[in-house]
């Protein structure tokens, strides 16, 4: 059995604000049961988006409910400027911390939370527009990324104690590591940067092709697409995504996420890639 | 109550009085080495070969084919290892998808120790955890080495047909091993019937202590000691014997042996009274396992929308032990193997608590679970997302990003 804090035991044995909230102004639903742990959070709002009221939902263990039940707590009475801030690692603080392995409970608190302010601002879910990168359990590039930047994170295992990421059939091990090294520059270590301090357009057109040709068509390939250089002009690199990924929902994010950054670590950290047909 | 409820028996058993009764003298005054030559020595060592032929005669086999261990995981690991040193040119293993994890991991740890030349077949399950013995059949080959099956699930109880597989392995000529660990003491054993050619079994489940197993290796089985060393136990295994948990073995076998109609009426009886309670009285309750080819004191029952660990801890509240396959239990992030390899759906595979009996179970203990269990899953159930107060789960209202399912 896992050694829990007497305030957690506390949150789980006597969760506070369990239910729901009819037309609530904020609704975050986050996990699932194919996971293994689920929650919906709900919050009500005065008029000055002072939380008035939460209430939660929780499928999942002792720490997720008491990660649920605890984040209702901190975040009533709190203006949502103030709510947003809280990170997973409050939460675990509230709780006077969690095992290492459930780490993962306190991140789906603070997940369920920017769901619900993104449901109540009618924004997009940010993390969600990622790559998944672990398929077992639905996990992106970005939420990886940010569980490495904001607890610091040295290993795979660290990683899905936070995230659950790689923690079910471990074909993704290799990807986190990747994640790991970029997020902490060790990339740079391995391959030399080879980058020149000042380049001609002739230059940077070459090399932009040759990042393009080396490592971004292949990975668009692998998935049925392909990218295609149109012009360059300044540091605006203008491209357009072929096969799958010119209809593909998430081609921004491929756009910035991933060739504007392969262009900026190999080419020039100020170049913008834009999409033209 | 006051004392616990005890009802996790397939994780481990009380040490029975009368087991630590006879164990006693040979942590006190009788504490000759059994090797040594002299009277003192002496005396130990014939309280070995006592209780080789009491645990012998609980397992049909003759004493000289048993090797005492230091636990079923050692017993497993050599009758494995041993087969596939005898038999060097042969490099497929057989095996299911369900087996305790000193199988399980050890076959499939083999598989990149080797460098892949070993080549395993982890045969599936149906969804009520039986075999198929027709695909059983089908999977062993002139390269297979050996076969290794579980006689009763620990987390089912569900019994696989052993005789009927040890059968065809020997009209194939292939070593057949079984970790009767869960089965030993609960349902009789003759492996003078049994064409079974090695058989793991464990002191702790059947209530003798932790720390002593025992391989059985038929005479004329070919065989590779594991830990070599002296000469005991004919150097089939190196180093002094656990005297006094031998003796407490032999003890708990003889008991066994005595106790075996109550487990299979009494105790068989407990348990479906407790089965069948918790199945009426909590509804999207389901039972893991087939209905009667089980072990008589095992229930596993899967509670829809609740997860495993927050029954456990709510039960442990009230002084009821119990075990669950969930992941959160486990360390792990995923179900149960054997819940995953049954096909459980993640709506039940979660949320599954296993209650194993043992003959020192009472009515009034079953009755006390029975009034406390139905309420815990249903404040669970009211604090679940998929549940709602008509008792209908909303499966999908949360739905999974991922693509597990």
């Amino acid at each position: 059995m896992w050694e829990y804090t007497d305030k957690v035991r506390d949150h789980f044995m006597n969760p506070r604000n369990v239910g729901e909230i009819e037309n609530a102004d904020g609704i975050g639903e986050v996990g699932s049961l194919a996971c293994g742990d689920a929650l919906t959070l709900y919050f009500k709002l005065d008029e000055t988006e002072r939380i008035i009221d939460a209430k939660f939902k929780t499928f999942g263990c002792a720490s997720a409910i008491a990660s649920s039940s605890a984040l209702t707590e901190m975040i009533k009475g709190l203006p949502l400027v103030e709510a947003e801030k809280i990170t997973n690692e409050d939460i675990a603080e509230y709780l006077g911390g969690l095992p290492k392995e459930k780490m993962h409970c306190s991140v789906m608190g603070r997940e369920a939370l920017e769901a619900a302010i993104a449901y109540y601002r009618g924004i997009p879910l940010p993390m969600a527009e990622g790559e998944v990168v672990c398929e077992c359990f639905g996990v992106t590039d970005l939420e990886v990324k940010r569980a490495i930047a904001e607890s610091n994170l040295r290993s795979v295992e660290e990683i899905t104690n936070f995230t659950k990421a790689g923690g079910g059939c471990g074909k993704c091990h290799d990807r986190l590591e990747e994640l790991l090294r970029e997020a902490r520059h060790e990339v740079q270590q391995i391959i030399p940067d080879k980058r020149p301090t000042r380049l001609t357009n002739i230059q940077k057109i070459k090399l932009i092709e040759e990042v393009l040709e080396r490592e971004v068509r292949p990975t668009l390939r692998k998935d049925g697409g392909d990218i295609e250089l149109i012009d360059v002009d300044g540091d605006f690199v203008i491209v357009s995504l072929r096969g799958a990924c010119g209809s593909c929902k998430k081609s921004q994010t491929t756009l910035k996420e991933y060739v504007e950054k392969k262009l900026r670590e190999q080419v020039l950290d100020t170049l913008i890639v834009e999409e033209g047909k | 109550m006051n004392a616990p409820v005890y009802m996790d028996n397939n994780a481990t058993t009380r040490v029975a009085p009368e087991v630590v009764e006879v164990m006693l003298p040979y942590y006190s005054d009788l504490y000759g080495n059994p090797s040594s030559m002299h009277t003192f020595g002496g005396q130990v060592g014939r309280a070995v070969e006592e209780a080789r032929g009491k645990i012998a005669s609980l397992l049909g086999a003759r004493p000289d084919e048993l090797i005492f261990t230091s636990c079923g995981t050692e017993s497993d690991s050599t009758a494995i290892l041993s087969a596939l040193q005898s038999f060097p040119e042969k490099r497929h293993i057989v095996t299911t998808r369900v087996e305790h994890p000193a199988v399980k991991n050890l076959c499939e740890s083999l598989d990149k120790l080797t460098g892949h030349k070993h080549k395993i077949t982890q045969l599936p399950v149906n969804s009520d955890g039986t075999l198929d013995l027709g695909l059983y059949e089908e999977s062993l080959t002139d390269e297979t080495a050996i076969v290794s099956a579980m006689w009763a699930n620990n987390e089912t109880g569900v019994i696989f047909p052993i005789k009927e597989m040890a059968e065809i392995a020997k009209s194939r000529g292939i070593l057949f091993h079984t970790d009767a660990v869960q089965a030993v003491g609960k349902i009789p054993i003759n492996l003078s019937q049994v064409p079974i050619d090695f058989l793991s079994l464990s002191g702790h489940k059947l209530h003798a202590p932790k720390g002593i197993g025992v391989l059985y290796v038929r005479k004329g089985t070919p065989f590779v000691p594991f830990i070599i060393g002296g000469h005991q136990e004919h150097g089939r295994r190196g180093g002094t014997e656990n005297v006094a948990a031998i003796v407490g073995l032999g003890k708990a076998c003889e008991m066994a042996a005595n106790q075996m109609q109550e487990e299979n009426t009494r105790v068989k009886a407990l348990r479906d009274k407790l089965e069948d309670g918790l199945l009426a009285s909590i509804p999207s309750s389901l039972l893991n396992g087939h209905k009667t080819l089980r072990l008589p004191n095992t229930t596993n029952i899967s509670f829809e929308y609740v997860e495993g660990e927050a029954i456990l801890l709510h039960l442990d509240r009230f002084g009821i032990c119990a075990s669950s396959g969930s992941a959160c239990t486990s360390g792990s992030l995923e179900p149960s193997h054997v819940m995953r390899a049954m096909g459980v759906p993640f709506t039940a595979a979660h949320g599954s608590i296993r209650l194993s009996l043992s003959v020192y179970n009472t009515e009034a203990e079953v009755d006390f679970v029975l009034e406390k269990l139905p309420p815990v899953i249903a404040q669970l159930r009211e604090m679940s997302p998929f549940w709602q107060s008509e008792h209908k789960g909303k499966v999908g209202s949360s739905q999974c990003k991922c693509s597990c399912s």
